[in-house]
């Protein structure tokens, strides 16, 4: 770990300003962040502690939805009464992730901004375009189980890891931002970066930017299910995850939002997926039509292979589960 | 006064069953279990030790070659920062388990990816750790190292050949055979403890503060390596919060705290990372098997043959010992056994719990459960079949067995249905649910061990040896042998451990610790009853004790008339040893549900039974079964490690990645303990139990995954990315 300087950020100007500078990075739960630094993964000269700036609330909106403060933490969200009786999809997602006392220690701000899992990241002695561009990329070529088969580039097949903003994705969620040059909102569906060239950019974030809160629209009920593989029960990353709200009407789909885990540097939300099944009854040839649509252009890196079969066989699973008795 | 055991002949007096203070066997709660889960019982790393610096190791950044230069000015004006320590006595590996000598040394010499080649000591740990990575270094390295196990020409092990009758033939004449092919991945201890030491001089004398599990080869491999007497060492291992193998011999970190404190003068203290421990301690090696199996028409074996492949690094004298259980558990004339080293550049290989039979046993028994799918009989009764009379290759009778037993109390406490046994036939949701079976069997090992018991003027006893208690409940188990033999409450007999100033015991590994170091204490504790009998004037076999007097009522102490009473008890092993074959013997049973769709498997139950010898305390005996059988679980699903294939490195190495089985994934497991005395075992009659827990227990759940799904995998883990390559549509 770097040393580095500690301050806690008196106000929410004071914390745009400080994290405005190239060396100095927000600190929130820290259950991220703080093992990257033991690893000179991240080397922050300064940590601005945003925790006391208040958006630690859930609130209701006048629209009739939900506000997440950033400095919620997951478990405080995945709790609480109206995210469980409203938004059941991200309760699921919240409380399939790490454990209980990562959970309690995380936050929403934190958990949209976690990085990669990708062993070659983490290890600052291997190559990776990612912590170090141009360095090339260790993982294509190497060990790559926990991959990306959507949205790849040349320089980098990391996946975003979390399970929270799949189902954030899946809800038409937003995450409220605050800058020097003011707020803005922006969609979750659009808040990660697909790699490009530029696989050092994860999301949107412009330097002094904090997030404050996520917005949750108005309830939309249906069938929601947060479906994660993962290769033991809990404390593992999602090799695939479903985040799923449908409905149907008339046994027929009325609703089909879907958004993806564990295949891409970005919870994967494909409108054309979800489109492909309204207004259709639920069959199997119906969802191997999602399937088809949703992997189109996968791609495997060897390892990661498994996973094209894995995401149509776990979207089939959910699909059908939301449905049952439709078909 | 020191009394000399030597056992050549089997004892089956039971003498600790007509023994009167009724606490060996009792589920006694660990004695340091309190200090242990309040924080306040200190590891390695914990003791307070004044002006103590912090050491960090610097690892290699390349496979092979030379460390051709070490800028130390990159790093000694960095604040807080001490010396680089680079001495050529630093080990580049752990030493093997009972290597008894200095692992290798040189740290010039670089021979894989993340080998320790340095050590930066500073003020703080965290100046230390940073300035570690900022070392400048500078090799000459040698390209084209080996690290494809598959990919080199292996080197023969004679010891562990057999050639015995014609395979070839049994095979081409046998009713059934199966000739199939397993592999296994590499596994990590991932003990919860990491790696630490600090050192201390005072003149030429050296405490170290370590944690090891066998303190009685370590102080040897410590002082070889740095040149020195063992009698200027003193090694100081208290807690250990698990070993697992791993700190059976001296580690990199140890030699280097020492080294460092004495190059500047002051305390070190050196503690791996997790990333280091993962990184360059020990491996279990992947392993490639072939099985081959004939049988007549009921199922009886003719032939059996296991062929297996494994990996070390050049010079390492270790190899994954895959075939010990193979060679006596099931008959067959004609056998074929042959074990194979692949010399590669991955970290050392080593022993991880139950080495061998941890990867051996799951592939044998996954073939045998093809076997019996094949004859068309009960996987169970294909087994008892099986059970040969003596030790198929060696002349010699079994010390006892209680393979038929386990597998038949097993099968009754498991509820075992011998009906039928097609896969899919029971499906919930999604959910294809199954269950399967396996034999365990490890072989019996046992050491030459001190202890010194004392029983004090005041009626209380002190039992002291350097052996280790490494989570095991060697303290408590140690108490009740004395206390039952004293007759004293085990709260009256304080029990000292892990320190070399103590007589010399032998160690935790191989499951040896209790059998051993109980037998030592049972020795010094039967002569102490000697005196006893002579000092109420009659003969020490009719000497009964109980709560602190003889069953005449006179107490303890007046018979001591206020002197302590102290023998050093010393067991050894004898020609016994060669007339026997001893083994633990157990059956698993498991039954799993595996999901149609993505080929995650979760146990929903599990059950092993297990035949040890004598049952020392049932707590911390059903602990190491159930703990054995969590392992299992892990080597049947999760646990893999992952090397680069183009620098051999290991990726996943923490405790995030390398998926250790959790709470979630460890559901109700049983442990049914079969009474047992095995009086060629040891003059207490017990056995191993620490690895029996997981030798096999994997197949139980492999062979649940087929009966399940009718997926029939023959790689483990079985990860479930392997499950749907095989489910049948
Ligand atoms: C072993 C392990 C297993 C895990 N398993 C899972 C899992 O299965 N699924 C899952 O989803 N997650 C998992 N996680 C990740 C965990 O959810 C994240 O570490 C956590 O959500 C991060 O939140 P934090 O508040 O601690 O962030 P921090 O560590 O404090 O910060 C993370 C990053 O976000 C930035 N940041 C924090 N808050 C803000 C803000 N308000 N505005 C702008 N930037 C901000 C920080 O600068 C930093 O770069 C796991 C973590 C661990 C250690
Ligand atoms: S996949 Fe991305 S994060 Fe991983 S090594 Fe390549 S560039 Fe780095």
């Amino acid at each position: 770990m770097r040393p580095f300087q500690y301050t806690r950020a008196p106000s929410l100007t004071e914390a745009s300003h400080l994290t405005a500078g190239e060396d100095t990075l927000a600190i929130a739960g820290g259950t991220n962040l703080l093992d990257l630094m033991k690893l000179q993964v991240e080397t922050p000269g300064q940590l601005a502690d945003i925790n006391r700036l208040g958006f630690a609330d859930i609130e209701n909106t006048d629209d009739g939805g939900l506000r997440l403060g950033a400095l919620a933490t997951n478990t405080e969200t995945a709790v609480h009464p109206r995210v469980r009786a409203d938004y059941p999809v991200l309760s699921r997602a919240i409380l399939a992730g790490a454990t209980q006392q990562l959970r309690n220690k995380a936050t929403n701000g934190g958990n949209l901004c976690q990085r990669t899992r990708c062993f070659y990241f983490t290890n600052i002695d291997q190559p990776c375009n990612k912590r170090k561009p141009g360095s090339g990329c260790g993982a294509i070529d190497g060990v790559a189980k926990l991959h990306a088969i959507l949205g790849t580039s040349d320089q980098c097949i990391a996946t975003y890891p979390g399970d929270m903003a799949v189902a954030l994705s899946a809800l038409g969620a937003e995450a409220r931002i605050s800058g020097d040059k003011g707020e803005r909102n922006v969609p979750v569906r659009d808040f990660h970066c697909l790699p490009g060239d530029t696989p050092w950019i994860e999301n949107v974030l412009e330097p002094g930017e904090v997030i404050t809160g996520i917005a949750l629209p108005a309830p939309v009920g249906g069938t929601q299910i947060y479906r994660k593989v993962r290769e033991r029960s809990s404390y593992a990353f999602a090799l695939v995850s479903v985040a799923a709200i449908i409905e149907l009407t008339d046994g027929k789909f009325s609703r089909a939002d879907l958004a993806f885990g564990g295949l891409a540097h970005k919870p994967w939300h494909d409108p054309r997926v979800g489109k492909c099944l309204l207004g259709q009854p639920p069959s199997d040839a119906l969802f191997d039509k999602a399937a088809d649509i949703l992997l189109e252009d996968a791609r495997g890196f060897g390892e990661n292979d498994f996973k094209i079969p894995l995401a149509r066989r776990t979207l089939h699973s959910v699909l059908a589960q939301a449905t049952e008795g439709a078909a | 006064m020191t009394v000399h055991f030597k056992q050549d002949e089997p004892d089956n007096s039971n003498r600790l069953d007509g023994m009167k203070q009724g606490v060996l066997g009792e589920p006694l709660p660990r004695i340091e279990g309190l200090a242990k889960v309040t924080g306040t019982a200190p590891y390695a790393a914990e003791y307070p030790i004044e002006n103590c610096a912090e050491g960090v190791l610097v690892t290699s950044t390349i496979t092979r070659g030379k460390v051709t230069s070490i800028d130390r000015r990159s790093v000694l004006s960095m604040p807080g920062v001490i010396a680089v320590v680079d001495d050529e006595k630093m080990c580049t590996r752990a030493a093997q388990g009972t290597a008894n000598e200095a692992p290798t040394q040189g740290p010039k010499q670089v021979c894989y990816w993340g080998q320790p080649i340095a050590l930066v000591v500073a003020e703080t740990f965290e100046q230390a750790r940073d300035a570690a990575k900022h070392l400048k270094v500078e090799y000459r390295e040698e390209d084209g190292a080996p690290l494809d196990p598959n990919a080199v020409e292996p080197e023969g092990q004679e010891d562990e050949t057999v050639h015995q009758g014609d395979l070839a033939h049994a095979m081409a004449e046998a009713a059934h055979n199966v000739d199939v092919t397993y592999t296994t991945k590499g596994h990590a201890s991932a003990a919860m403890e990491p790696h630490a030491a600090i050192a201390q001089w005072d003149g030429d004398k050296l405490t170290v503060h370590a944690s090891l599990q066998m303190l009685n080869y370590n102080i040897t491999e410590l002082a070889e390596a740095l040149d020195m007497e063992e009698e200027n060492i003193r090694l100081v291992s208290r807690f250990v919060g698990g070993g697992f193998g791993s700190k059976l011999g001296i580690s990199e970190e140890v030699v280097a705290a020492a080294l460092a404190a004495k190059q500047i003068g002051r305390p070190v203290r050196v503690v791996q990372s997790r990333q280091q421990v993962f990184q360059t301690v020990m491996r279990r090696s992947e392993t490639t098997q072939r099985l081959r199996l004939a049988a007549d028409s009921d199922g009886k074996l003719t032939g059996f043959g296991h062929e297996a492949l494994v990996s070390n690094l050049p010079g390492e004298s270790f190899a994954e010992p895959v075939l010990q259980s193979s060679h006596f558990l099931y008959g067959g004339e004609n056998r074929e056994l042959m074990l194979k080293v692949a010399r590669i550049h991955r970290m050392t290989a080593g022993s991880v719990r139950a080495p061998g039979e941890a990867v051996g046993m799951p592939t044998l028994e996954g073939a045998m459960d093809v076997l019996a799918e094949k004859v068309g009989i009960d996987p169970v009764e294909l087994r008892l079949r099986n059970i040969p009379e003596q030790d198929p290759e060696e002349d010699l009778p079994f010390s006892s067995h209680k393979l038929a037993d386990c597998l038949k109390q097993g099968a009754e406490a498991f509820g075992w249905d011998n009906g039928p046994r097609k896969p899919r036939r029971r499906r919930e949701g999604e959910w294809w649910i199954g269950t399967g079976m396996a034999s365990a069997a490890r072989v019996h090992n046992i050491a030459e061990a001190k202890a010194r018991v004392t029983l004090k003027a005041d009626g209380t006893a002190l039992v002291e040896t350097d052996m280790t208690d490494i989570g095991t409940g060697t303290y408590t188990i140690l108490a009740q042998i004395a206390g039952e033999m004293l007759g004293l409450d085990p709260k009256q007999v304080l029990v000292e451990l892990g320190d070399t100033r103590h007589p010399r015991g032998p160690g935790s590994g191989g499951s040896w610790g209790a059998a051993s170091i109980g037998s030592a204490v049972y020795v010094a504790c039967k002569v102490i009853r000697e005196e006893l009998a002579k000092k109420v004037g009659i003969s020490e076999e009719v000497l009964e004790l109980s709560e602190g007097k003889t069953a005449t009522g006179e107490s303890l102490t007046d018979l001591l008339e206020g002197n302590d009473l102290a023998r050093e008890g010393h067991y050894e092993p004898g020609d016994i040893e060669d007339d026997y074959t001893a083994s633990g013997f157990g059956a698993f049973f498991a039954e799993v549900r595996v999901n149609h769709y993505t080929g995650e498997t979760r146990v929903d139950r599990m059950l092993g039974a297990f035949g040890f010898g004598r049952v020392l305390n049932a707590k911390t005996a059903r602990s190491q079964c159930i703990g054995g059988i969590t392992w299992s679980i892990g080597v049947a699903l999760t646990e893999a490690l992952e090397f680069d294939p183009r620098d051999g490195h290991l990726v996943n190495c923490d405790l995030a990645e390398y998926h250790v089985p959790v709470h979630r994934d460890v559901p109700d497991i049983e442990a049914v303990l079969v009474e047992e005395r095995d009086g060629a075992a040891s003059p207490i009659q017990a056995k191993g139990i620490g690895e029996l827990g997981m030798c096999g227990g994997a197949a139980a759940i492999a062979n649940a995954i087929y009966n399940a799904c009718g997926a029939r995998l023959y790689d483990y883990p079985m990860t479930p990315d392997r499950v749907l390559a095989a489910m049948p549509d």
